[in-house]
């Protein structure tokens, strides 16, 4: 079996749900990995896009943020942001967003603002950004997020983005059309929601980690009766994704 | 300054752009994104001048927010991410002034802040979105209600609706429109005739310049009426926008700056560590922003050698293969 890092099968898991056609909205750190990587092995006709609004960029060296310069560089169009969201939240296109998180619930809400007290945190966090936004039009939402039991919680400090709210149609009933938490790609494995309840459940674990291990570091009871266990990184996508994505070593 | 007699009022330097039109307690847009054109020659100007009690608007920013906040000029902020990239994924002086109650804060989401500055620019009071449904962005408020009543402070932070086009429930958020003092921009070209060009993305730069009672561009180049006039599809915003202009080459170092520089990864890292401490922060604001006497002796500081590193290919528009960890 080939040896690769947590980020790479993070990466690599994450690339895999996405199809040709899909316009993908990614944010920083390994979901920028994902998006490129899923472009350059699974779905070359998808499209690589930035909230702040460079279309299809060439990827020639990886972006380490999202308004970092290699993102206008060689794209299709360069936008603003206005016109970036407007995108996310089309109803011709089937937008799929990365986005990463400090905590999430069992529906896939996200919070990247506060721990502790909004108004006297112990810790700040940067704020939504576009991920709020992102999280209210997209098709559908994989977040990228280590897992341990502090950040698996049973109630967010502070709902920046929102999955699927309550759970059942909850998220329907509070006027967003569409959306919803997709999938959740952790260190240890892949979780998704149960299609009626919207109930985080964990579809795959990776090479090497127990079930046990994951309900350990989850903070609230998931169903794992549908688990099973990842198929490991090719020496294939490994290639692409160290020789081709991020050979600067930058994220990897 | 002399040669460009269309703009002759408009030109100026950074110390007088901010004698002239940055009060105490201003309420002020910063343009740019994170890590990108952030309009760092005006913000020095700003903390050498010690303006105080600024009322920051932006959507999401990195430095810029980060050096006011840090340098004690912000009393508040309406933001929607405070973060430099992989350098500090969170503003490290933001962070500790909130963590301290030291400034007040308010949450939004970076399209409902560039709403609000499109709200501003089209002089309608509000603009609605399905943003933030069903999130603490719209359930909890940041400011007091006690400030509510001070200038430029909305009512409220915003509101949830029902559509009224619509007779099944169905909910929509209304975003107060934001009218700053003055904006900052940071551009790559000013034409002769007073023009702006914005290369590369322009985020909610031209929202914000229009929404504002006053704009300060600061640009890279001065370049002929000719030019701008020849490709005018390229260009941002009209000269009558604009009330100063600041020629500041490599302004937004150390932020980055499309077809011209790259952002300064030396420099990112070096602020990251002094930014972590509060006395490693007073030395560097007092070496960087202080104990520069002007824009040039601050780019002698950075170094002619880390200049040309992060310089952009003119046809990539970074700088390939820059060392950026």
């Amino acid at each position: 079996m080939a040896n690769y890092t947590d980020n790479e099968m993070m990466a690599i898991s994450a690339g895999r749900f996405i199809k040709d056609g899909d316009i993908l909205f990614a944010g920083t750190g390994v979901s920028m990995l994902a998006a490129t990587v899923a472009k350059k092995v699974y779905a070359p006709k998808a499209v690589v896009f930035f909230e702040t609004g460079g279309i299809d960029p060439s990827l020639e060296e990886i972006p380490m943020a999202v308004a970092d310069l290699r993102v206008m560089s060689g794209t299709c169009l360069n936008s603003g942001l206005i016109e970036a969201f407007s995108i996310v939240g089309h109803r011709k296109l089937h937008t799929v967003a990365f986005l990463g998180a400090a905590q999430i619930d069992k529906y896939g809400n996200l919070n990247t603002t506060v721990i502790g007290d909004y108004h006297r945190p112990k810790t700040r966090f940067s704020g939504s950004g576009g991920a709020c936004d992102v999280a209210s039009f997209a098709s559908g939402v994989i977040t990228f997020i280590q897992h341990e039991k502090r950040r698996f919680v049973e109630r967010l400090d502070y709902i920046t983005s929102l999955g699927w709210y309550k759970g059942g149609n909850s998220r329907r009933e509070l006027g967003l059309q569409r959306g919803g938490a997709m999938a959740v790609v952790t260190n240890l494995g892949v979780m998704k929601f149960d299609e009626t309840t919207r109930a985080m459940y964990l579809a795959e674990y990776y090479p090497g980690i127990t079930i046990a291990r994951i309900i350990e570091n989850t903070g609230f009871a998931i169903d794992v009766s549908r688990a099973i266990e990842s198929v490991p990184p090719s020496e294939e996508e490994l290639r692409i994704l160290r020789e081709e994505v991020d050979p600067q070593k930058l994220m990897l | 300054m002399s040669g460009y007699p269309e703009i002759a009022d408009k030109l100026m330097s950074v110390d007088e752009a901010v004698k002239r039109f940055i009060k105490d307690g201003c309420q002020l847009a910063i343009g740019g994104f994170t890590v990108t054109r952030n309009p760092m020659a005006m913000v020095y100007g700003i903390v050498r001048q010690g303006i105080k009690d600024i009322h920051l608007v932006c959507h999401s920013n990195g430095q810029a927010l980060d050096v006011l906040i840090g340098a004690g000029c912000v009393k508040r902020v309406e933001i929607a991410y405070g973060g430099n990239g992989r350098f500090a994924p969170t503003c490290i002086r933001f962070k500790k002034a909130i963590q301290k109650g030291e400034v007040e804060f308010e949450d939004y989401s970076n399209y409902q802040m560039s709403l609000r500055f499109l709200a501003g620019a089209l002089g309608i009071p509000f603009i609605t979105t399905k943003s933030g449904l069903g999130t603490d962005i719209i359930n909890l408020e940041g400011f007091s209600r006690k400030i509510r009543k001070e200038q430029k402070v909305a009512s409220q932070k915003l509101i949830v609706m029902q559509n009224p086009f619509n007779d099944a429930d169905d909910k929509v958020v209304l975003l107060p429109a934001l009218n700053p003092d003055v904006s900052l921009i940071h551009a790559q070209y000013v034409g002769e005739d007073g023009t702006v060009r914005i290369k590369g993305l322009t985020f909610a730069d031209i929202e914000q310049a229009q929404s504002a009672d006053v704009v300060i561009v600061t640009c890279e180049e001065i370049v002929p009426r000719s030019f701008i006039r020849s490709d005018p599809d390229q260009n941002s915003l009209p000269p009558f926008f604009v009330d100063a202009i600041v020629k500041v080459p490599y302004g937004a170092h150390p932020t980055a700056c499309y077809a011209f520089y790259d952002y300064d990864p030396k420099h990112l890292n070096l602020y990251k560590k002094a930014a972590e401490d509060d006395n490693l922060f007073k030395q560097y604001l007092d070496e960087w922003v202080f104990g520069v006497t002007s824009h040039d002796a601050y780019l002698d500081k950075v170094g002619g050698a880390t200049l040309m590193n992060i310089k952009a290919n003119p046809v990539l528009g970074y700088a390939p293969g820059l060392d950026r960890k």
